[in-house]
């Protein structure tokens, strides 16, 4: 048996003194998120900056049979990164390059710790006219994580999930080789994750973390029009969404399409609001899209159940901001830092059914609530979340808050949702309710990949 | 509960229903007119009711001072008819809620509204207020209301004014100065009209405005331009106001344009008509007024509204026309700058 002090020196000769951490403020920082999973420590925290040290790392906790968690910023929420079982937390922050932008194919490629914030910040400096789907997650969360919970961001509606916008991976697996899938496994560009070869990709996204460890991303780039606007389109009937939502995607105008709901800010209280975004690279083009949403919601109008918001540029400001500003707001309405939402994935007919559960588990439990739903992909389905704000000082309101996710989650899943980034306990209920012939297929993989269980366990972890 | 002042004798001795037949949208013959004005005073239905776009004019228009803008808000509500989507009407209601979310500075007997619009906190500063610039009154407890008029909820008026008018007396205010016309509008015009008693004596920030000046007369220098005026619907409400506008373009150098759509003939910013008729009838509201201002030749576009300035600001700025507010104006006038400009760039991508 190697003893911890080995591991932390064969860490050490790895990266260097500088980047592996095993200090009790490192491992209380690592051990949590800002959601309801129970903490729990790594041994050791290690920043890599290559893709050969990744690969060190690797074989070292596979040889040792060491637990090893990739992650990002953290900031899923459902304690995707938290080290269930200890080991390594291998903090990726460090591998940062954004590597190489084709601007005639539209894509990049970043290594693996590279932040949203950043990536939108070069492309806005060195490619002004190329833009990728932006996250309402804090500018911190990577480009890499996101696409491994299959996050939805700004061009969600036209695009779909941001997995889907992934364009080839470099991936180091759990037994140490590095793999490149996509295209750029057989020529030098970076332009699909699959098509016209097997599609490996999935074998990695969605999988969190749990099938290897994704050290480069390429992601597809989209035009990045020199105007952009928002619609605030207001009902107060559930009922409604649904076919508002397909009568603006049927316009084929519209980039991104969120709809809030929540009691507070007061403004909120009783309506829905549907933020629809247009963008255009001239007055004419956003002034056609302007009118083409209009018309597609014109019998509600006059039927006075739908309007259109007149709004400032004060208030129409953060709605235009990249990420929301709002979702960080509404995160602490209870003030005191805790914040989870469960975001089943689910056919856009199911708003009104999800909206009257949010508002009955709410009152039930007694905890604060909203919603933010998205659509994605041409109205094929929406992210619906139920999102409770708590205060972590108190755990009575954190108890009511877990409780009031858990039987949301469960309600979803009943109604045919399938739910996103799902926590543990999520992931067991999913795998509950799935065929079990595509049960088995994912743990064969997974034995296949990692035949030593040491990459992220706890999750998709079958008994 | 509160009832409107409304003598419908008034209405009978009439010769002209000037509410009606000037009404800038429905462009009724006389005939028409009385006809459907008789329908509103007796209760029955009449088409302009659902026409009207609350634009605040008719109410200008009255020879007799007799409310008929107030009465068309109470027999719309009577009748549910939604000037304006349902869902909007509920957001203005439930954003204005009084539940005790206000800012108070240091108020004596004299203190300045804010309402219930930011804008104040960029344009409040300088010398223009320095006497009274800590003195303000602003959030929902302090709201007018008087917005309700768009949405022909005058029971939301009834119901929250007076609390209101209580928690300004609360404070001992004697005088207030309201920013906001639409603020000026509610207690020189609405609560009489409702029968309502103030503890205060509201003032216009126009006289306001032109009583600092005087005082700074040694600082005021003539600008020297050109502009036109965007007036507001709620000026409607306070026509008598208007003269001070007029005395502070003479002291500040400024050439009030003649053109059509000024006076008793303005056009409102139409935000508040495309929430309720849609984008034909406010673009072309719009288009008509901006081209009005670029015929007159006009360098400025003075604005008294901040909600006008959100919806006009930026497309006068296209045809080339400065937008600046009234109290900007007053400020470049004695050497300061102007504060509330042109947001960036309305756009991130």
């Amino acid at each position: 048996m190697v003893t911890t002090n080995a591991i932390y020196e064969s860490l050490v000769k790895i990266v260097g003194k500088d980047f592996v951490s095993v200090s009790k403020e490192e491992k209380y920082f690592y051990a949590r998120d800002g959601g309801l999973m129970p903490a729990h420590e790594p041994d050791f925290v290690v920043l890599p900056k290559t893709t050969e040290e990744v690969q060190e790392i690797v074989r070292l906790a596979n040889r040792e049979k060491i637990p090893i968690v990739p992650a990002g910023a953290g900031l899923a929420l459902t304690g995707l990164v938290i080290p269930q079982k200890g080991g390594i937390l291998l903090d990726m922050k460090r591998m940062d390059r954004i590597l190489e932008v084709n601007e005639t194919a539209r894509y990049v490629i970043v290594e693996g710790g590279t932040t949203q914030g950043a990536l939108k910040s070069y492309l806005q400096k060195h490619h002004p006219h190329l833009r990728h789907s932006m996250p309402d997650a804090p500018p911190s969360a990577t480009v890499v994580a996101n696409a491994v919970i299959h996050g939805q961001g700004r061009l969600a509606h036209q695009h779909g999930f941001n997995s889907d916008m992934v364009s080839g991976l470099e991936v180091v697996l759990p037994t140490g080789e590095v793999c490149r899938i996509g295209s750029c496994s057989v020529s030098p560009y970076w332009f699909s994750k699959g098509p016209p070869l097997p599609d490996l990709s999935g074998l990695f996204l969605g999988w969190f973390g749990t099938t290897g460890i994704i050290t480069k991303l390429g992601l597809k780039l989209y035009p990045c029009k020199k105007m952009r606007d928002v619609m605030v389109l207001l009902t107060d009937k559930a009922e409604l969404v649904p076919d508002i939502l397909l009568k603006l995607s049927h316009t084929e105008m519209v980039e991104d399409v969120v709809i809030s709901a929540q009691p507070l800010p007061l403004r909120f209280r009783g309506t829905f609001w549907i933020m629809t975004y247009i963008t255009g690279d001239s007055d004419e083009e956003l002034e056609f899209k302007r009118k083409m949403v209009w018309d597609a919601v014109w019998d509600y109008f006059q039927s006075r159940d739908v309007g259109i918001l007149s709004i400032s540029p004060d208030t129409k400001a953060p709605l235009l901001s990249m990420p929301s500003k709002d979702t960080t707001r509404f995160a602490d309405v209870a003030k005191g830092g805790g914040f989870q939402y469960a975001g089943p994935i689910t056919p856009i007919e199911k708003f009104p059914a999800f909206i009257r559960k949010l508002e009955e588990v709410a009152s039930k439990y007694n905890v604060f609530y909203g919603s933010t739903t998205r659509l994605i992909g041409s109205g094929h389905c929406m992210m619906f979340s139920f999102s409770f704000s708590f205060n972590r000082a108190n755990p009575d309101e954190m108890a009511r808050a877990k409780k009031a996710l858990d039987e949301c989650s469960k309600f979803a899943l009943e109604e045919g949702a399938v739910l996103w980034k799902a926590d543990m306990d999520e992931q067991k209920m999913l795998m509950e309710k799935m065929d079990p012939n595509t049960l088995n297929l994912i743990k064969k993989i997974k034995q296949l990949l990692d035949p030593n269980g040491i990459m992220n366990p706890g999750n998709w972890e079958m008994s | 509960m509160l009832e409107l002042k409304f003598d419908r004798t008034k209405c009978a001795d009439c010769k002209g229903i000037f509410c009606l037949t000037r009404c800038q949208y429905l462009r009724l013959d006389k005939e028409t007119a009385k006809r459907e004005w008789q329908k509103i005073i007796h209760g029955e239905d009449s088409f302009v009711l659902e026409a009207c776009t609350t634009c605040y004019a008719c109410q200008e228009y009255c020879p007799f001072g007799n409310n008929p803008f107030y009465f068309i808000v109470e027999r719309q509500e009577e009748k549910g008819i939604l000037p304006a989507p349902r869902p909007i009407v509920t957001m203005w209601i439930n954003q204005c809620q009084p539940v005790g979310r206000f800012m108070v500075g240091k108020v004596g007997e004299k203190a300045l509204s804010y309402c219930f619009l930011p804008h104040f906190n960029t344009l409040v500063r300088g010398k223009l207020f320095e006497d009274i610039a800590g003195a303000v009154i602003f959030g929902q407890e302090f709201f007018c209301n008087a917005v309700y008029l768009h949405y022909a909820r005058a029971s939301v008026i009834k119901d929250r004014l007076p609390r209101i008018i209580e928690n300004i007396r609360k404070l001992g205010i004697r005088e207030l100065v309201c920013l906001h016309d639409e603020c000026y509008g509610t207690f020189a015009s609405l609560t009489p009209a409702y029968g309502i008693e103030l503890s205060f004596k509201p003032i216009h920030y126009f006289e306001y405005l032109y009583g600092r000046l005087k005082q700074l007369d040694k600082l005021v220098k003539k600008l020297g331009i050109k502009a036109a005026y965007q007036r507001n619907c709620s000026a409607r409400l306070v026509p008598e106001t208007d003269h001070f506008l007029n005395d502070i373009f003479n002291l500040i150098g400024v050439k009030r344009l003649e053109r059509e759509y000024d006076g008793e003939n303005a056009l409102c910013c139409a935000e508040i008509i495309r929430m309720g008729k849609g984008p034909a009838l406010a673009d072309d509201i719009q288009k008509r007024n901006i081209d009005d201002m670029v015929r007159s030749g006009a360098e400025y576009c003075v604005f008294n509204c901040p909600a006008c300035w959100d919806a006009l600001a930026d497309k006068v700025s296209r045809k080339g026309i400065k937008p600046i507010h009234i109290i900007d104006l007053c400020k470049l006038a004695i050497g300061e700058a102007q504060s509330l400009k042109l947001p960036e760039l309305a756009v991130e991508v």
